[in-house]
């Protein structure tokens, strides 16, 4: 349907984004086409150490979700700071993904998990890990024929941490900038940081400098300031109402510290 | 669904209890129809753009925000409004404690508060004044300043489990 | 008032409660108007253009259409608006028409207007309407506006200085050279829109048989508006009702006639049907009035024993490019200049306001109407002050409130103040904050690197405030007040008010007034307002009015209609009146066992008048009016208290604890009064962390959704604590003073010094409001450098300023 309709088309999935365009009259689409009654999209379920989420799922069925909760944690954490409840009771994980809005809490999750995307059109389903899906500012990998249909999420293990911090204006406000975190963690010592920074950027983006400094070492000897001092200075930030480069980075800074003493206090 | 274009969409739905069936533009959201066509004008449109929550409503039991859903996506569902919560004595405790303790003053924003807090209390044991400000963190005030209507909340969670308020 | 028990004084529930909590609130865009004609607007994108031309031929034929509509199309059936102030000696100013006819002067001025049958299809057909502008240079930055050589913001305009007025004598200068200590505050203040949940509304139905014009709109002064569609369309006052239904929050914005709604009823004289618009949130912050937008320098000059003797300001504010009509917008200026220094004893006072016009859009009255910006220019000159002197902030202001004894007096500053409980307010405060406590945990905190901040904000506010501005301006806003009370044949009270209800319950008030002064429930008495055609003529809600003086005519015409109960009750009882006692709707002989309940009395007047003996025919109603006479408004005073941590390393701050200390005399309902109070907080609070209008150097608003413009949501805000210091109003019978824009006038400043204490140890401190997170990480960064290059110097053993 997407691919007869063309460029006139949009998917209604949530609608928590997309609707508001419509009222604004900044986008009149030809189509819309409601997935919300698709049949065949998969549950929430855990299997073979992967968590699935599919197109259906809302934002409070992942925040209510006692699976997400043990398996998935750092999703639990992100939870509470998208939107606003009436939101979340609609909002999906998937169309979230799709959107790709910087500022949003899910595909920076998905980036600090390395999690797979699922894609499907009429030829076929594809998936596409998370850190070749998004490509820039609300430009990712999906080809406009393609519908978002599951989020694929690697379980936790033993001794994984995770952290969470957004800073926003008001509750439930777009984040200025937020920092998702997931540490794999072999014996005592950090084997992968993923510490992904959103929000102030086009794109949610994994921290190299974060990476390469924590590879190996222990958790009490963890430099943090260092750590959010090379966080900050990686940092390439839109410059809006929000704020300049200087603010953004030094609040980067601030909340680096911060997730990092997330990471210190918390194991799984 | 119909892959053919159409101006006008066939729903049917059930709005407080009662069948309605109507042809609507695909592009007509569900507080409009609910406000234009069949005269619910207890959800109130603040916004339009998914801000305020002057227009929540349930469907199928879940709290939305009826200027963020379109109506033809309420077809065969169960939709409930201020008026229908208030007629089946639902949140009638709230409504009284919100009437004793003066949990408004314009009103606008009132029916979006109730919808929020009837779930919020249907939900939880009893909230703490932070959760129920959090709750509320998506409903837009502009004459109380919240706080009444925080207390009229927490009076009706601890009455509804049995403890002094 | 004479009954110790009753009604007024407690906290009776409002009686339109009930309604509301069921969704059955009736909002205008609630009312059903079948077969009516939508309106859309089509509104200018620049902030200064000539319009050359505007091609409606495709939008006339779109689905729905019935009519687009153009300037020219309403030459003949509306004269433009003009706002004229002779008192104030200002020039007339530009005419504005409802329509722009050749030149817009703000973004979001309406150009032209599309009738059809439902507003999607009048704003598909909006889309449509080709306006060919050529762009005119814009002045949008009000000091930039104040240079002779800037842009004109209207074309023609001599200058864009709409009034400069001094208030006060420059006598104040030796004060100044001879003091110990002189201080001075500079605060930018960004500019602000009233964002109520319900936006301006409108339905305008237009009869040619008979001539009347009935209209329906979310309004704040029904009479006002009465007076303008009569005099703009030139209609006989009496063809024109205006009712104003249940209003979702106004706070000054709907105080106004506004062009698009003006535009309306013309159309529907045009058409000659009804036709209605209900503003979108996007257009509401393109178009509604806004506020605030001003410049203010004070100076404060102190003795050697920390008594101020001279208070000097320079006020800039920013109008908009027309001022707001009839009222004009110069109110806010006028207010921020005159009101500074207000709490306090002062031997000099000058203040100098310019007022100006530029290419954004007209401001109007917003709650407080400058007085906010007096306060906070006010209680920040006195922090720093008291930071200068190394003196506690809250002994500076103990040592220099004027005192309650005072009484009556002028101020140097030309403000007729009542007399004031400063004092009395002060020691509430430090006792509910405990003030002591606070500052100790707060050192204990600094040396953990937490940075914590305690200010306060005391205030005179002006309430009630009278006709003497209007009437002598020639201006057609009734100042008075008016209410009918007349008993049913059910024994209760049906009484009509002018007073007009956006939600702060003056109805209940004024119904808990009735009540006691007649012996009966409140819940007995209905009111009614907000109706030119069954409202007594008056002036209906603004400036804190509506229980002072709508209140007073309400005590006034129940006095009345139980004299003439207690006169035909003696008549019937056949007993003296002084031997009559009236209590729970009953007229009981003391002496006698004799009863006669209102429904019986009422009953003979209205049905058996033949049981009466001969004499003039009972009447069982009154209408009395009520103008403040002898006091242009009357002074209310409070204070605000705040507690916040700012987080030096993200700029954010949070508000710990809000209190409220005040004194509005006579509380009628203290239900009613304490949320007033804190919703007032909630905005005044919002001008300070939140809110502003962000507009591009070319005029431009860039943030235009309530997803941009913040506003204070419930997560935002900590519990407010209210106490009430009570001294009764002694100018009128009722003893009340106006309490709805106390907590607005005096959080801002409250929250400004808390934030500049919690930043003081750092030298940083705040300029501009509002605080955004990067704004206060300049200042901090600011204060960082400039605590470097002092310590470079000092190591390098320079002086830095002679080097």
């Amino acid at each position: 349907m997407l691919e007869q309709a063309g460029d006139g088309a949009q998917i209604l999935a949530g609608g928590q984004s997309l609707v508001p365009t419509l009222s604004l009259r900044l986008s009149s689409p030809s189509l819309l086409i409601d997935i919300n009654r698709v049949v065949d999209s998969a549950p929430l379920e855990r299997s073979d150490g992967i968590v699935c989420c599919g197109s259906r799922i809302r934002h409070v069925d992942v925040e209510r979700s006692t699976l997400i909760r043990e398996h998935v944690p750092l999703l639990a954490l992100a939870m509470p700071h998208v939107a606003h409840p009436a939101i979340r009771n609609r909002g999906t994980p998937c169309g979230s993904v799709a959107l790709a809005d910087p500022a949003a809490e899910i595909p920076a999750c998905a980036l600090a998990l390395n999690a797979d995307i699922v894609l499907q059109n009429s030829i076929g389903r594809r998936t596409v890990p998370a850190g070749e899906y998004f490509i820039g500012l609300y430009e990712t990998a999906r080809l406009p024929t393609e519908v978002v249909v599951e989020l694929r999420f690697p379980e936790a293990k033993i001794g994984d941490r995770f952290g969470f911090v957004e800073l926003a204006r008001r509750r439930g406000d777009f984040a200025i900038v937020g920092i998702a975190a997931a540490a794999q963690v072999e014996g005592d010592q950090i084997r992968n940081l993923r510490l992904v920074i959103f929000g102030c950027e086009p794109k949610p983006r994994m921290s190299a400098a974060a990476h390469a400094i924590t590879q190996g070492l222990k958790f009490p000897e963890l430099p943090i300031e260092e750590i959010a001092a090379a966080v900050a200075a990686e940092l390439d930030p839109m410059e809006n109402s929000q704020g300049d480069a200087a603010a953004k980075r030094q609040q980067a800074y601030a909340m680096a510290k911060r997730v990092m003493w997330q990471l210190n206090g918390r194991a799984a | 669904m119909n892959a053919t274009s159409k101006s006008s969409v066939d729903v049917a739905f059930v709005v407080n209890g009662s069948a309605i069936s109507d042809k609507v533009a695909p592009r007509t959201t569900l507080v409009d129809f609910l406000r234009q066509r069949l005269g619910l004008t207890g959800s109130h449109v603040g916004c339009e753009h998914g801000v305020c929550g002057a227009c929540h409503v349930r469907v199928d039991g879940t709290v939305l925000r009826g200027c963020l859903f379109l109506a033809v996506q309420a077809d065969g569902a169960e939709v409930q409004t201020i008026e229908g919560l208030s007629a089946s004595g639902e949140i009638a405790d709230l409504q009284e404690v919100f009437v004793r303790r003066n949990a408004m003053q314009c009103g606008f924003c009132t029916p979006g508060m109730l919808m929020i807090a009837a779930d919020l209390l249907a939900r939880r044991e009893v909230p703490s004044r932070e959760a129920i400000r959090d709750a509320l963190s998506g409903n837009y005030c502009r004459c109380t300043g919240y706080q009444s209507i925080v207390d009229a909340i927490e009076e009706v969670a601890r009455a509804r489990h049995g403890l002094a308020v | 008032m004479t009954q110790a028990h009753g009604p007024s004084g407690r906290a009776v529930p409002r009686a339109d409660a009930r309604r509301l909590v069921a969704g059955a609130g009736c909002y205008v865009d609630d009312i059903s108007t079948p077969g009516a004609l939508h309106i859309a607007f089509v509104r200018s994108t620049y902030a200064h253009a000539a319009i050359l031309s505007i091609d409606t031929a495709a939008a006339a034929l779109m689905p729905g259409v019935v009519r687009v509509v153009c300037a020219t199309d309403l030459e003949r059936i509306c004269k433009p608006m003009q706002v004229a102030m002779p008192a104030l000696d200002m020039p007339t100013t530009s005419a504005q028409f409802p329509l722009a006819l050749d030149e817009v002067c703000w973004q979001g001025a309406p150009v032209a207007a599309i009738a059809a049958q439902s507003r999607a299809q009048a704003e598909d057909a909006a889309e449509h309407v080709l306006v060919e502008y050529d762009e005119l240079p814009a002045v949008v930055d009000a000091e930039q506006a104040m240079k002779p050589d800037s842009p004109r913001a209207v074309r023609g305009r001599h200058s864009n200085m709409a009034l400069e007025h001094t208030f006060g004598t420059n006598n104040g200068a030796a004060s100044f050279a001879a003091a110990a200590t002189v201080v001075e505050q500079r605060i930018v203040f960004d500019r602000q829109t009233g964002v109520s949940l319900e936006s301006r509304g409108i339905i305008a139905s237009y009869s040619p048989l008979s001539g009347e014009l009935t209209v329906h709109m979310s309004h704040q002064s029904p009479f006002q508006m009465r007076d303008v569609f009569s005099d703009l369309l030139g209609l006989p006052n009496h063809k024109v009702r205006v009712s104003c239904p249940d209003v979702g929050g106004a706070f000054g914005l709907k105080l106004h006639a506004y062009p698009d709604e003006l535009a309306v009823a013309a159309i529907a004289i045009l058409l000659g049907r009804t036709v209605r618009f209900q503003a979108d949130r996007l257009e509401s912050f393109l178009s509604d009035t806004h506020a605030r937008e001003a410049v203010g320098v004070a100076r404060l000059a102190l003795d050697s024993a920390g008594r101020f003797l001279a208070i000097d300001v320079e006020a800039l504010s920013g109008l908009g490019a027309y001022q707001a009509y009839p009222r004009g917008s110069v109110g806010e200026g006028l207010h921020m200049a005159q009101m500074v220094g207000a709490p306090y004893q002062l031997n000099h006072f000058r203040a100098r306001l310019r007022a100006v016009h530029q290419n954004k859009p007209p401001t109007g009255a917003y709650r407080g109407v400058g007085q906010p910006l007096a306060c906070t220019l006010t209680e920040t000159l006195v922090d720093r002050a008291a930071r200068a002197i190394g003196m506690d902030p809250a002994e500076l202001r103990r040592r220099n409130y004027i005192s309650a004894e005072r009484g009556s007096h002028t101020t140097p500053a030309g403000l007729q103040m009542s007399a004031v409980s400063l004092h009395a307010c002060l020691d509430t405060l430090l006792a509910i904050m405990q003030y002591e406590d606070l500052r100790r945990e707060q050192q204990r905190l600094r040396e953990q690197r937490i940075y914590r901040g305690i200010g306060m904000g005391s205030f005179i506010e002006m309430t009630a405030v009278g006709s003497a501005v209007y009437g002598a301006n020639h201006i057609a806003v009734p100042a008075q007040e008016g209410c009918s009370v007349r008993l049913e044949p059910s024994g209760t009270v049906l009484c009509h008010s002018s007073a007009t209800d956006q939600g702060q319950g003056v109805r209940t008030g004024v119904a808990q007034i009735v009540a006691q002064t007649l012996g009966i429930d409140a819940t007995d008495v209905t009111v009614r307002a907000g109706d030119t055609a069954s409202s007594p003529v008056g002036g209906g809600a603004w400036a804190s009015r509506g229980i002072a003086i709508g209140g007073q005519a309400a005590l006034l015409a129940a006095e009345d209609l139980r004299g003439k109960i207690l006169a035909l009750g003696a008549r019937i009882l056949e007993t003296p009146a002084e031997q009559i006692d009236i209590a729970d709707g009953a007229l009981r002989g003391t002496t006698t066992a004799r009863t006669l309940s209102f429904a019986e009395l009422a009953n003979i007047a209205y049905f058996r008048q033949h049981q009466l003996s001969a004499g003039a025919c009972p009447e069982l109603s009154a209408t009395r009016h009520y103008v403040s006479r002898g006091f242009p408004y009357l002074t209310a005073n409070g204070m605000v208290g705040c507690l916040v941590e700012v987080d030096i390393e993200t700029g954010m701050i949070e508000i710990l604890r809000l209190w409220v200390v005040h004194d509005c005399g006579r509380v009628i309902n203290p239900l009613l009064v304490d949320e007033q109070i804190r919703g007032g907080v909630a905005q005044g609070i919002g001008g300070v962390l939140y809110e502003h209008c962000e507009y591009s150097e070319s005029g431009q608003l860039s943030n235009g959704t309530l997803a941009d413009y913040l506003v204070p949501m419930a997560g935002e805000l900590p519990d407010i604590e209210v106490a009430h210091v009570a001294s009764v109003a002694t100018e009128t019978s009722l003893g009340a003073k106006g309490v709805g824009e106390a907590g607005t006038i005096g959080a801002g400043a409250a929250l400004w010094n808390a934030v500049n204490d919690a930043m003081a140890p750092l030298g940083a401190a705040m300029e501009q409001q509002p605080f955004s997170p990067d704004r206060v990480l300049r200042a901090l960064a600011t204060a960082a450098r400039a605590r470097k290059a002092a310590a470079v110097a000092a190591s390098a053993n320079i002086d830095p300023v002679n080097a």
